[in-house]
């Protein structure tokens, strides 16, 4: 697992660069500034949900399955509402703004670096929600204790990820 | 007191079975062996086809005004012989060796993951099929261009929408992806086994150095190849979506891209050569009868060549004009490598240095190999130089190079390694008259196409083009350098026969045919589906030396 976050650490660098490099480079409008507004309340989620997969995790391993389905409950939530919040952010830039891939550079890179964000998260969504399956058909127990902290190193990841696109999009960016 | 669990396996008898079931197995199998038979016969399969385009090019450039192939057929020529030589021709060899001979080496039973190494085979197939479906379906609906005519590096804006109508260029980009993603599941898989299915007593200091030299492989490929899946994905934006990445129009940059594609471009270079490397280092002691001289300091060598070969990527662009800060980072940066592959080159002669040299077929590629991979280095160097690549850089001497490298050094290698691991894999002897012929044919090929190459490029010929006017002195050499095309194919189809040849009519080769120190040998010719009966325990970086020399081990010297 550690191969593979290098490998997509790699990916994502690549597109960071990309979105840096450009900065300003847009030759026609919109800029950042005037359509960006940081997801502040989101963020939030999708962060404090690696707190709640941890303890999720620490609660399998001693046998609370009934702690560890609270939390890994919530976690499922507090992706799911990340996910919304860009869902949100999108339909308001494409339907009200009319800003998309193809307007100009900082489009392209925008969604193209928080879209790879988002496809991660939804990954990451599908993986929790199958482990959610196993969960109430019976199947889970603390012997899985160790495979489910793979998934939750990669959950990790998305969510340091998701902290250095915040910083480059909504704050050195705009 | 007892120095060693090491159990000989006894051959076991085979059984025949219907083809239809033998079949079902190959295709459905998640055996590390017989995945790594797969990698390296598919391989071979497009080392033919991309050989077959590299002889139309040569047949091409022959004379001046030429018209054998038109420009455009030209154009697709270099592109499909580039991205399939290697991707679909030096990655998968170099998988097929990483598969078959870690885990014996390490002495595990199969990879960590077999499933995900059967998975990543796959994607590598589909990649090299959707590849060549280009010459069939690349027309899409708009009839522009058959196969990819891009360049194997594919730079901006000839990949734009505008400048590639149909889905010629598109092909491309999803093969590399594809494949791209079947290379990082190889990678994952060849740290993850040597990490964690070491046999008891193997440290890390033990490991015999092909293991070594295929782990900072598996590194490189991870940090490498994914870029490029990422520089993919974002043409993909730009080809579908309407983006802007390399469109300059909109304020994208051309430039991006080639940074994108070396940061995985010369990386890739070394995820070629440092398994060449390894085998190598594998197959100069054995033949020398000597234990491999200065083993750490291989090892350090070798990480440190990873390392440094993240940091050179923009030597390649020199010749697009980046800051004079840039260009003297990549020159330094560029010679510093020469440091330790030069300290290889020594060890390795030092290897042989007062050794019984056995001049077996293996052997005798190897010597190539340290010969032909030094002069390579030399003309590395002095592309190195801005100045000099500025003004060779992009013409026929540059071609000249990089083959050199990648035929005279880790294909010659790789054919040492055939000839060496053909008896385990098969359980016959490969025929040393075939095998010398295979060698001597394709050596005199190689060095009358590849040493007469660098003249034009010094003459000033440009890369890429499909012909050139009479009167310029380059007619000669070129015909020479075709020539030598003809030794190559020659070679390679002794080479051909005796794979087929020695298979049938072999001599029987028994467990360890070269009297070699690595696992591999002391299990049955070809191993058991489980490798070994009893999980081996080793002492030392020769285990079966211990075995067969129990006065003298090298356990109390290391």
């Amino acid at each position: 697992m550690y191969c593979l976050i290098a490998a997509e650490a790699a990916i994502f660098t690549i597109f960071v660069v990309a979105y840096v490099f450009y900065i300003g480079k847009s030759v026609a409008g919109p800029q950042p500034k005037e359509v960006l507004h940081a997801p502040i309340f989101f963020t939030v989620c999708l962060l404090s949900s690696s707190l709640t997969i941890h303890a999720a995790v620490r609660k399998l391993a001693v046998g609370n399955m009934a702690a560890f389905a609270r939390y890994w409950v919530l976690t499922i939530v507090l992706g799911a509402l990340f996910l919304f919040g860009t869902a949100r952010e999108w339909a308001h830039l494409i339907v009200q703004d009319g800003f998309t891939v193809s307007t100009n550079l900082f489009g392209t890179t925008y969604y193209s670096l928080v879209g790879l964000h988002g496809f991660h998260v939804t990954m990451g969504l599908l993986a929790l929600l199958l482990v959610a399956l196993f969960y109430f058909k019976a199947r889970l127990g603390p012997e899985h204790a160790e495979r489910l902290e793979i998934l939750s190193m990669y959950w990790h990841f998305v969510d340091a990820v998701w902290v250095v696109v915040f910083i480059v999009v909504y704050v050195i960016g705009a | 007191m007892s120095t060693t669990t090491i159990t000989l396996t006894e051959s076991e008898l085979p059984v025949s079975r219907p083809f239809p079931l033998r079949l079902h197995e190959w295709v459905t199998t998640v055996d590390h062996k017989r995945l790594g038979i797969l990698y390296v016969v598919y391989a071979l399969a497009f080392l033919t086809f991309g050989g077959i385009e590299a002889t139309i090019m040569r047949l091409q450039l022959i004379r001046p005004n030429n018209h054998l192939v038109s420009p455009e057929v030209f154009n697709r020529m270099f592109t499909m012989h580039g991205t399939t030589m290697i991707f679909f021709a030096a990655m998968p060899l170099v998988f097929g060796f990483a598969n078959y001979l870690v885990p014996l080496m390490i002495g595990a039973r199969d990879m960590a993951f077999p499933r995900l190494n059967a998975f990543s085979f796959w994607m590598t197939a589909l990649g090299g099929l959707l590849l060549y479906f280009s010459f069939l379906g690349g027309d899409g609906l708009y009839g522009g261009g058959g196969a990819p005519d891009v360049g194997w590096f594919a730079y901006a804006p000839l990949t734009a929408k505008a400048f590639s109508v149909g889905h010629s260029t598109d092909y491309w980009t999803l093969s590399l992806m594809v494949s791209g993603i079947g290379s990082v599941g190889t990678a994952i898989n060849i740290i993850a086994t040597i990490l964690c299915m070491r046999c008891p007593g193997m440290t890390l200091g033990r490991m015999p150095l092909l293991a070594w030299l295929n782990l900072t492989m598996a590194g490189l490929v991870i940090l490498a190849v994914s870029p490029l899946t990422a520089a993919q994905l974002m043409l993909l934006v730009d080809r579908y979506l309407g983006g802007h990445f390399f469109d300059t129009q909109a304020g994208g940059s051309a430039a991006i891209w080639m940074h994108f594609f070396w940061v995985f471009g010369h990386p890739e270079v070394y995820v070629l050569a440092i398994p060449a490397f390894a085998i190598a280092s594998e197959v100069i002691p054995v033949f020398s009868r000597k234990a491999i001289f200065g083993y750490p300091v291989m090892v350090l060598a070798t990480v440190a060549i990873g390392f440094i070969s993240m940091s050179v990527w923009a030597h390649h662009m020199f010749t697009i004009g980046m800051s004079s800060g840039a260009n003297t980072f990549f020159v330094l940066s560029t010679m510093a490598i020469a440091v330790p592959t030069g300290i290889k080159i020594f060890n390795w002669l030092a290897t042989m240095w007062g050794g019984k040299i056995r001049f077996c077929t293996p052997m005798l590629f190897c010597i190539a190999f340290l010969f032909q991979f030094l002069i390579a280095g030399l003309t590395g160097v002095t592309l190195a130089v801005a100045p000099v690549d500025w003004q060779l850089g992009g013409s026929y001497y540059l071609v000249a190079h990089f083959h050199y490298v990648i035929v005279g050094a880790i294909l010659f290698a790789l054919f040492s390694g055939f000839y060496y691991w053909y008896p385990k894999v098969t359980g016959k002897m490969a025929s040393e008259f075939l095998g010398k012929l295979h060698f001597w044919l394709f050596m005199i090929g190689f060095h009358l196409t590849f040493d007469f190459m660098h003249i034009p490029g010094l003459l000033g010929m440009p890369r890429r083009i499909y012909t050139y006017e009479p009167g310029r002195g380059w007619d000669i050499w070129n015909l020479i350098v075709t020539i030598g095309v003809v030794f190559q194919a020659a070679g390679i189809l002794m080479f051909a026969v005796n794979l087929v040849w020695s298979y049938y009519r072999g001599r029987v080769a028994g467990n360890d045919p070269w009297d070699a120190w690595t696992l591999e040998w002391s299990t049955s010719s070809p191993p058991p589906e489980y490798n070994y009966a009893v999980v081996p325990t080793v002492r030392s970086r020769r285990p079966l030396w211990d075995l067969k020399h129990p006065e003298d081990p090298d356990w109390r010297y290391e």
